[in-house]
């Protein structure tokens, strides 16, 4: 090992989780890899990231061709895997394809709804060297209601959460939050409770795809985000460590935008089940970026040459007041979907911030919400509630459907 | 830090794993949906918590391989800095 020897100058911290890694003068590796599998899902989650559009891409990736992208994104220094999807365990290749890339040496997050999981299939990835498995609650408003009032969903979860106590991994759970299940924020942590997690995420809805469509059904008032803030915060007190809860505001009730993806093409690379390779989940949505497929290319290639890669990396890309901004080297404009999505330009600042020129169109999207009391905001109730379903996905062929301008009805 | 006895057997901590990044010329350490970079000395320290060897023997390890001494300090204060962030726990 040609390690630096500790000596009397200290050890200094220890640096850079993968999510804060600097944008430096050089690319750096794509540290974090992130496979969609597939966009089959056996649910409808109204707040689904994929695209409205997923029913008209191409056709899954074989085998071959993942195992080929985990040894070529490796070779690189990928280190971090995601495996997600749709519904990664609707992948009957799941297994070997674990195998392989623990084999490669990636540590292997399972991104998982838990809808397929069976003891003989746990002990299997088990086996193959998964590390690492996030369940989610996935709650339309009608399933919410099942899940907080029907034993049946209950004891999916319970069954799942119990097998991956069994099998020795921590009790993660994910619980996406927005307006119609954020008031059941105490009864889903005493679920959580009861299921013996050690970490919960209880993640405000991001609106892209799905939930882009949805908003103004999605977003929830002040009042309701501080309540669920509170009841957080007196399980916390009551459980200490037992079990950590992490709560992310939504962004629209912020000044200041998330350091989305630490920059596009720092340290994430997202391939679709299609084979396109993203700088982050979203960016299918984004206009003239010419995304590679890793059909076509292979991964160094994509990553370090691609022009979709390179497009937003560095600061020329930027307009004011991002340009000339003090703190563009932290937050790098914020998201450049939410800015494509407001602003309708990817290069504008992600109008979170109040310093960008559009600011109004997400003060004005929270105070719809906020007019609204608990009932669903006027806008909302103009378009009905649009669950993530293949039959809509067709439907959602013309218009601008990454800008809701889709047909977006039940089809 | 001082309650950091040099009979301490520091391992990695349940759920994290420890490798060596030809591509960051770095140990990192693993863990769900993160990694943590760590510098050289850093890397030479935890890299040789196995829950096997004590403290002391750790640090009698370092001065041998890299010619040093009065090494003792250090390397507590990065066991004791690796407890509180749970990269480490100590073994019996």
């Amino acid at each position: 090992m040609s390690a630096t020897p500790p000596v009397g100058h200290g050890l200094g911290a220890p640096n850079a989780a993968v999510g804060a890694t600097p944008a430096s003068r050089g690319v750096g590796p794509p540290l974090w890899l992130l496979l969609e599998l597939t966009y089959r899902c056996p649910l409808h989650c109204v707040y689904c990231y994929n695209p409205t559009n997923f029913a008209h891409t191409g056709p899954e990736l074989p085998t071959a061709d993942w195992i080929r992208v985990l040894r070529e994104a490796r070779a690189l220094g990928a280190v971090q895997l995601g495996l997600s999807g749709g519904e990664p365990l609707v992948r009957e290749d799941l297994e070997p394809l674990v195998t392989e890339a623990h084999a490669l040496g990636f540590y292997i997050n399972l991104i998982t709804s838990g809808v397929g999981m069976s003891e003989a299939r746990m002990r299997a990835l088990k086996a193959a060297g998964l590390d690492h498995i996030q369940l989610s609650f996935q709650d339309s408003t009608r399933e919410l209601n099942d899940f907080l009032s029907s034993t049946r969903t209950f004891e999916l979860k319970s069954r799942v959460a119990a097998l991956i106590r069994q099998h020795g991994y921590p009790m993660v759970l994910n619980v996406v939050l927005h307006r119609l299940n954020i008031d059941h924020v105490g009864e889903i942590l005493e679920l959580a409770e009861a299921m013996g997690a050690e970490y919960v995420e209880l993640a405000n809805t991001q609106y892209y795809g799905w939930a882009w469509l949805n908003r103004e059904h999605l977003l929830p008032s002040r009042a309701q985000l501080e309540r669920a803030e509170g009841v957080t915060q007196r399980f916390r007190e009551r459980l200490g460590n037992r079990m950590q809860i992490y709560f992310v505001v939504p962004d629209y009730f912020e000044t200041r935008p998330k350091a989305c993806m630490s920059g596009l093409g720092s340290v994430f690379l997202a391939v679709a089940p299609d084979g396109t390779a993203m700088p982050c989940h979203a960016a299918r949505m984004l206009p003239g970026l010419d995304l590679p497929n890793v059909r076509d290319s292979d991964i160094r290639t994509i990553w370090y040459d691609s022009p979709a890669f390179n497009r937003f990396r560095g600061e020329a890309w930027m307009k004011e007041p991002c340009r000339s901004c003090p703190e563009r080297g932290r937050d790098f404009g914020g998201c450049r979907c939410q800015a494509y999505l407001l602003t309708g330009d990817p290069d504008n600042a992600d109008p979170v911030c109040d310093l960008s020129p559009h600011h109004a169109l997400v003060t004005a999207a929270v105070a719809r919400a906020e007019q609204a009391g608990s009932a669903a905001p006027a806008a909302a109730r103009e378009r009905p509630l649009v669950f993530r379903d293949h039959r809509v996905s067709i439907a959602v062929i013309t218009g601008d459907p990454a800008r809701g301008g889709a047909p977006a009805r039940r089809a | 830090m001082s309650d950091i006895p040099g009979s301490a057997r520091p391992a990695i901590a349940f759920g994290l794993r420890l490798q060596w990044e030809p591509a960051q010329e770095a140990h990192v350490l693993l863990y769900p949906e993160g990694m943590v970079k760590l510098n050289g000395s850093a890397g030479a320290i935890i890299s040789r918590c196995d829950g096997v060897r004590t403290v002391a023997e750790i640090v009698a390890d370092l001065e041998r391989t890299y010619g040093l001494t009065g090494l003792s300090g250090d390397v507590i204060a990065f066991v004791a800095l690796a407890l509180d962030k749970r990269w480490l726990e100590l073994r019996a």
